[in-house]
């Protein structure tokens, strides 16, 4: 059965999701982002199963390498905003505004 | 059993533009390896700008050799057919004259590993050093950009849109003033465009398990065999929706947009503003007419609502915007309310189809082409401290500066969209094609549909008063004593914002020329 597969990944995908938008340190929030590909990677990996092709095992492989490409520029540009601000909060990068 | 695995054919000619502006990004990575650092500009600069110019070339050479291809190529993973020919084209000129931009002195910052006000940087600016990656990564964003909207299916759209996104993250922290602001628009450009790709994963991979294929034309297919109200269906298109429409700023995702765009050096918001918004246009026209043709029912009123929305949010928030790029930010929100529009105006037959994509891409081009002659103007207003930002500070500037003040004034002009400008064609196309649409028996929405045209109509005529707004107060108020300085423009800038305003100008008093070849690039829709 491939459904429990489906609502775990669902789960995962909402989780990430809520910790977007809850969490404040930007590295967690990154994480969060990271915990939302996963998520469509096991959805990929699921249906590849369901549907009998590998389309979706292939597709998974890809959304590592991007996912993995975007960890190197994202904790560079956190990295950066740590450095000037002695801060990750998302809530005190706050100049731009209205 | 053992699958027997096909040599895969690519088509190396139709694809060599792609190839070529790639390839060019990665010899500027070695570049930036190997050479000597003061020898990496002048390698850089000329390399950049003749892969562009060859790219440029060889759609030209495609287009007029004739030999558009007639269904997808690299074993259907992009499909380079007309709209995507004239994307390409309009992408690949817009990227020259923002390359243009960006080589101008004084925009990226010398070392942005360094602290913002500590001895490092004080250090790095002393010494002159900067950073030649910006080229590269310019050029891996067009590359993206190239790819995003010819991508025929979905797994080859995210992977495009995440190398056009990815290198632009980057580029709108490396800001030489303000740096505070620059880093600030990348974080929240970055974690929200992240966000944003997410859901157009997830919905990628929803729409996967109802077809079976994530190429476009299967979805398509496997929705006129199966059931076209599986949960499946609606959840993927839903969130496939949400990442194509964060990238083109409309509401109720535009938030970024005002802050990415302010924050970010300013060749570089002008690469987003007219590029990405092309690019994403065309991404966003593939996905909704190829792959969910078949399901206009159930997309067309929400884009109804989304469109109605993005021109309403973009009009009336700039007129509160005291911030000139601010206020043109929220302005290209209100263009991508107006683009929508025409994704609206899909007809039952191909020849109306066709209408309503002329009418897209000739908006495309005349609007991107303005946007980047717009911040080429913001370039070159400065105080000590950068650009003036600060619109009370562009007081007066018609009496200090008469030129750029009235370059400016017509740019703004052409946004309004009055008559005698390429603005005023654009709109008039779209909104014809959403009329005739509308007025074409059996069309779903019909009457709603006009009444979307009368709210487009009634923007047009708020985003209009706040450009005038502009105006008045360039020509008709006092300049301060302590104005902000006319920087003296280097040629780069000079020819950037004059093939803005040739185009502007052109294309306002003899429009047939492109709307002619929009129409020969429309005319064959999209290939599934």
């Amino acid at each position: 059965m491939t459904t429990h597969y489906l609502i775990l990944s669902g789960l995962l995908f909402a989780i990430g999701a809520m910790g977007v938008l809850i969490r404040r340190n930007a590295i967690v929030v990154f994480m969060c982002v990271e915990l939302m590909l996963n998520a469509c990677n096991l959805a990929f990996v699921t249906f590849a199963r369901q549907v009998g092709n590998l389309e979706g095992q292939i597709i998974a492989f890809f959304v590592m390498v991007v996912a993995a490409a975007e960890v190197v520029v994202g904790l560079a540009i956190i990295v950066t905003i740590f450095r000037t601000r002695r801060s990750a909060s998302v809530d005190d990068a706050n100049l731009l505004k209205y | 059993m053992n699958p027997v695995i096909e040599t895969p054919t690519i088509e190396y000619g139709t694809l060599a533009p792609l190839l070529l502006v790639f390839a060019a990004a990665i010899v500027g990575v070695l570049v930036e390896a190997f050479a000597p650092r003061y020898l990496r500009k002048s390698i850089q600069v000329p390399l950049t700008l003749l892969s562009l110019v060859g790219a440029f070339a060889l759609v030209i050479l495609t287009v007029v050799g004739g030999d558009v291809p007639s269904e997808p190529v690299a074993m259907g993973a992009l499909a380079v057919d007309g709209p995507a020919l004239f994307i390409w084209g309009v992408i690949l000129v817009l990227s020259v004259v923002c390359v243009l931009l960006i080589n101008d002195e004084g925009h990226f910052v010398a070392s942005a590993a360094a602290v913002p006000g500590s001895a490092d940087e004080e250090e790095a600016e002393r010494s002159g050093s900067a950073h030649t990656e910006v080229y590269p990564l310019a050029l891996f964003a067009v590359g993206g950009m190239l790819m995003f909207p010819a991508a025929n299916d979905l797994l080859t759209m995210f992977v495009g849109l995440e190398v056009m996104s990815l290198p632009l993250y980057l580029l709108c922290g490396l800001a030489r003033r303000r740096r505070l602001l620059s880093q600030e628009a990348s974080l929240k450009y970055f974690l929200l465009g992240a966000f944003s790709s997410a859901f157009f994963l997830y919905g990628t991979a929803m729409l996967y398990g109802y077809a079976g294929t994530v190429s476009l034309a299967g979805i398509s297919q496997a929705m006129s065999t199966g059931g076209a109200l599986d949960p499946l269906l609606l959840i993927g298109f839903a969130l496939l929706g949400v990442g194509l429409l964060f990238k083109i700023g409309a509401a109720p995702f535009q938030a970024w947009k005002p802050d990415v765009y302010q924050g970010a050096p300013t060749p570089i918001t002008a690469l987003m503003a007219s590029g990405t918004l092309v690019a994403a246009v065309g991404a966003l026209l593939r996905v909704f007419w190829v792959a969910l043709g078949n399901l206009d029912w159930n997309w067309r009123p929400v884009i109804w609502v989304v469109a109605a929305l993005t021109m309403i949010v973009g009009a009336v928030l700039a007129i509160t915007q005291t911030d000139i790029k601010r206020m043109l930010a929220y302005s290209s929100i209100a263009h991508a309310g107006f683009l929508l529009v025409g994704v609206m105006a899909t007809y039952a037959t191909p020849e109306g189809n066709a209408v309503s994509l002329q009418a897209i891409l000739f908006y495309l081009l005349v609007y991107g082409i303005t946007t980047v002659g717009a911040f080429a103007v913001v370039t070159l207003v400065r105080d000590p401290g950068g650009e003036a930002g600060h619109l009370s500070r562009w007081a007066g500037l018609g009496k200090r500066s008469p030129i750029l003040a009235g370059v400016f004034a017509f740019f703004l002009l052409a946004f309004a969209g009055i008559p005698l400008t390429s603005g005023f064609f654009g709109k008039y196309a779209v909104f014809t094609a959403a009329l005739g649409s509308a007025t074409e028996a059996g069309d779903s929405l019909g009457n709603w549909l006009t009444g979307l045209v009368v709210v487009g109509v009634i923007a047009s005529a708020i985003a209009a008063f706040f450009y005038v707004r502009v105006i008045v107060l360039m020509f008709f108020s006092e300049p301060a004593a302590d104005g902000p300085t006319i920087a003296i423009p280097s040629a780069g800038t000079v020819a950037v914002i004059a093939v803005s305003l040739l185009v502007t100008v052109g294309v306002g008093l003899y429009p047939e020329p492109v709307l002619d070849l929009a129409q020969q690039a429309a005319s064959g829709l999209f290939v599934r």
